[in-house]
């Protein structure tokens, strides 16, 4: 199907079918109950998961593939929404060109970085792109203020021209849509105790995360894929046997950057705003952890990471000491205390040191991410045949 | 490696499938509409608390989040009631608000707009929070504001000092008690041009970003406006700790006075290395040689220690005044914690106050009717004197302290005194003249 092998058919259903019923997947406790904490089911998270999934996607492609580790992705991540926001502002509320700009200019960015960077590779790659990544942040940050709006961002204002709407006349911004429908808008399902709900944003962002996942898995068969692994495995045999591997990394970080690019225009068609911080090397470095937290190299490994990474950022890092003493009412005083004092230092502005466990949890025991973990599940289950099957699986990083 | 098996069935399924999926989200409508976004239950209603608890200013924040607790507590009627008595007006009783419980929930801005965003967003979308406040930064105060004004909730700024949070990106939905850069030169020139005389020559060292410019421009515009001359203003990068090879060139220029346009660690930093280099023992052009520091907080003195004995500085308020209100937060807040407030406490305690007030009078949680309610509102009470909560950009206006290094600090608390307190008329400014457009309210759904 989709001219796909049935395995990677089955893998992009699955993931579709993931990112539908998301809404309900993400809420499985009911309103007001003490665990509804831990519901994920919300607009701006679920447009986070697959917004951060394009990316870590994208990234994958170069990390995974090519095995070159950029470290200033996050850059290209950056440029996007600034595109996307200068777009908003000049010509239409409507996202598409917003996207459209923001992944040619992110290409555009990857193309030049990517010709200077590629000139080396392993750390010496990865060095030169952190660096250009942060001089683009300092710039962005002081000196392009006019451009970038420095440290309190880009945001849309009522003056702004967006020559395609004809500006707008009454008190309020108006908010990024696709013809008509409103980036924001919800309906909101309630059985019982539960409440769902639907968001117009999320389901874009779905729709386009399900199209960059199968331009993936596309790019993963292609005998442009082998030829990145190719170059991943043994770049200097690749030279002895009379290829340039060059065009192809280049193709690769463009590819790649273009990805984040994408990604950059959703988050700021989600919430028209740029800023620079989301290109400070804490971000380029985040979108590593993501790959590697869901398994390098593999189709849904980095999607899995991302998903991680932003719950634990976005529910752990609200339970405050209060909602732990909530908790562990039932138990005696002193009790409580205890298991509050030891619990605490891992929640609320501690996520940080849960995330780091779980990732050193992750890379000693299961090197290949997340998706080894679930290999390794399924293969319990499944003990009739022994030998995993030739599959179109990829293999992990080494 | 590409296998097609279309068949008119297998399309005619995808399609259905695909379209009701699409069609799920138009079909349902959306569920409870009462005219404005996230009106609470009969119950109980939730405020959301957005500071910084990691980054450079993770110490402002926890002081903020201790402020906050403190004020819903005495909202909820507990504690000694802290302002609540000395404050002009009395709709609140400790009763919650419009009788019902206050809670609250915490959120990590992590000072990053971004982050401070999506920290916003969630306590808005998932944990029904009718109000935002909090922020330890310009950048995401002004960033937060907006999301709040699309979103449809309140925001009441904390600790943000720059003239941009009510000037060019203000909005109607968000409120300021603290002060700006605009007031603190306002405030402090007067005093410098008694102390130090009307011919000086300044050297800027400007935090490289929003409110390091704005500080930088105000500071420049009232001090030139007496007769000072700028030699020059360095920009210096916000990540930098040491200050060194900016400190060095100063003394070249000829200038006599050393303007530190930084916050926080910035501050404490460039203060010690430039007191290190012993700039204070020199005479250049026959005077001493000064240093100045805009924007001044108990905290950043405590990190400089010894070096900020004499230097003048501007702060919103400070523990050791004497009015009833201070007297009243600094003794309910030193009962619970233990050490005296800092001004980002006490400017979210009073901001907390405002809103639950602001409902309690308007009758109403609707935005719009907290945004009527707190337009052009004058109160007392709170610690700085008469304040106004001026219509036109959403900015209170009150007296501003002029303080100084204390020279003999009796503990580790008392680091600073205060030096005159400026009238609220000295600092009032025109609001047209940082731009921006306020908008209408937005009650959101």
């Amino acid at each position: 199907m989709f001219g796909l092998e049935k395995k990677d058919a089955t893998l992009l259903l699955l993931v579709a079918a993931l990112t539908i019923f998301a809404p309900f997947l993400l809420n499985p406790f009911p309103e007001g109950s003490a665990m509804a904490q831990f519901n994920a089911g919300y607009p701006d998270l679920m447009q986070r998961f697959v917004i951060f999934g394009i990316f870590a996607i994208g990234f994958n492609i170069l990390f995974g593939l090519t095995g070159y580790l950029s470290f200033g992705h996050a850059a290209f991540l950056g440029v996007g929404s600034y595109a996307a926001v200068w777009m908003f502002k000049l010509l239409s509320m409507n996202v598409l060109p917003a996207i459209l700009l923001a992944v040619v200019m992110s290409g555009l960015f990857a193309l030049l970085i990517g010709y200077i960077s590629l000139r080396r590779s392993g750390i010496y790659f990865s060095i030169l792109t952190l660096a250009f990544a942060q001089m683009m942040f300092a710039l962005a940050y002081s000196v392009l203020t006019p451009i970038t709006g420095g440290e309190t961002g880009l945001q849309l204002a009522l003056s702004d021209p967006r020559i395609l709407d004809g500006g707008t006349a009454d008190g309020n911004l108006p908010v990024p849509g696709l013809f008509g429908l409103e980036m924001r808008d919800s309906a909101q399902l309630e059985l019982g105790a539960w409440v769902f709900t639907f968001n117009i944003g999320y389901y874009f962002c779905a729709i386009v995360m399900l199209l960059a996942f199968y331009l993936a898995i596309r790019i993963f068969r292609s005998p442009f894929g082998m030829m990145l692994r190719a170059i991943k495995s043994n770049q200097q045999r690749l030279n002895y046997t009379g290829l340039n591997p060059k065009p192809y990394t280049l193709a690769a970080f463009v590819i790649s950057g273009m990805y984040a690019g994408l990604a950059g225009a959703l988050m700021a068609s989600m919430d028209p705003l740029a800023g620079a911080e989301r290109m400070f090397w804490t971000a380029s470095g985040e979108v590593v952890l993501m790959t590697i937290l869901g398994g390098v190299g593999t189709l849904i490994g980095p999607v899995l990471g991302a998903g991680a990474i932003k719950y634990m950022e976005n529910i752990i890092s609200k339970i405050n000491s209060d909602i732990l003493h909530g908790w562990f009412a039932f138990l005696p005083d002193g009790l409580e205390d205890f298991i509050v004092a030891v619990i605490y230092p891992f929640i609320g502005k501690g996520w940080h040191l849960t995330l780091g466990l779980i990732f050193m949890a992750v890379v000693i025991f299961l090197p290949g991410g997340l998706v080894e973990g679930g290999q390794r599940i399924a293969r319990a289950f499944r003990r009739k045949k022994p030998d995993t099957p030739k599959s179109a699986k990829t293999e992990p990083a080494e | 490696m590409s296998k097609t098996n279309l068949t008119r069935r297998g399309v005619l399924r995808t399609g259905a499938v695909a379209g009701a999926g699409l069609a799920l989200p138009t079909y349902l409508s959306a569920a409870s509409h009462s005219g404005f976004t996230n009106a609470p239950g009969d119950s109980t209603v939730t405020l959301g608390f957005n500071v910084p608890q990691t980054g450079p200013y993770a110490d402002e924040g926890a002081d903020e989040l201790r402020a906050y607790e403190l004020a819903v507590e005495h909202l909820n009627g507990g504690g000694d009631g802290g302002m609540l008595p000395t404050f002009s007006s009395k709709a609140l009783d400790g009763t919650g608000i419009l009788g019902r419980k206050v809670e609250y929930v915490t959120g990590d801005t992590q000072t990053k707009s971004d982050a401070a965003r999506a920290s916003a967003k969630s306590m808005i979308e998932k944990d029904g929070a009718i109000m935002i406040t909090g922020g330890s930064s310009s950048g995401v105060a002004v960033a937060v504001q907006a999301l709040c004004q699309e979103a449809g909730v309140i925001f009441m700024a904390g600790l943000t000092h720059s003239n941009d949070t009510t000037g060019k990106d203000k909005r109607a939905n968000g409120f300021r008690h603290f002060f700006n850069s605009y007031m603190s030169g306002a405030a402090l020139a007067p005093i410098l041009a008694d102390n130090y005389g009307n011919d000086r020559k300044a050297y800027h060292l400007t935090a490289d970003y929003n409110w390091g410019y704005t500080t930088e421009e105000a500071v420049r515009n009232s001090t030139e406006a007496l007769g000072w001359e700028t030699v020059a203003a360095v920009k210096t990068p916000l990540t930098q700790t040491d200050f060194s090879s900016y400190i060095a060139p100063v003394l070249q220029s000829g200038a006599d006075v050393l303007v530190l346009n930084h916050y926080g660690g910035n501050m404490v930093n460039s203060l010690t290395n430039a007191v290190q280099f012993g700039l204070r023992d020199k005479q250049v052009n026959g005077k001493n040689f000064e240093i100045i520091v805009p924007l001044y907080s108990r905290l950043m003195a405590k990190g400089a220690g010894a070096n900020v004995k004499g230097i003048f500085g501007s702060t919103n308020w400070h523990w050791s005044l004497q009015d009833e209100g201070s007297k009243a937060f600094v003794k309910s807040f030193g009962t619970k914690y233990g050490f005296p407030p800092s001004q980002a406490a006490h400017t979210c305690y009073v901001q907390t106050l405002l809103y639950a007030d602001a409902v309690t009078r308007a009758g109403s949680f609707n935005p719009c009717a907290v945004v009527e309610a707190l337009e052009g509102f004058e109160f007392d009470g709170l610690g700085n004197g008469p304040t106004l909560y001026r219509a036109e950009d959403h900015q209170c206006f009150k007296d501003v302290l002029v303080v100084k290094g204390k020279e003999n600090p009796t503990s580790e608390f008392d680091l600073l005194e205060i030096v005159e307190v400026t009238p609220r008329d000295q600092v009032t400014y025109d609001p047209s003249i940082f731009g921006g457009e306020l908008g209408t309210c937005n009650p959101g759904a």
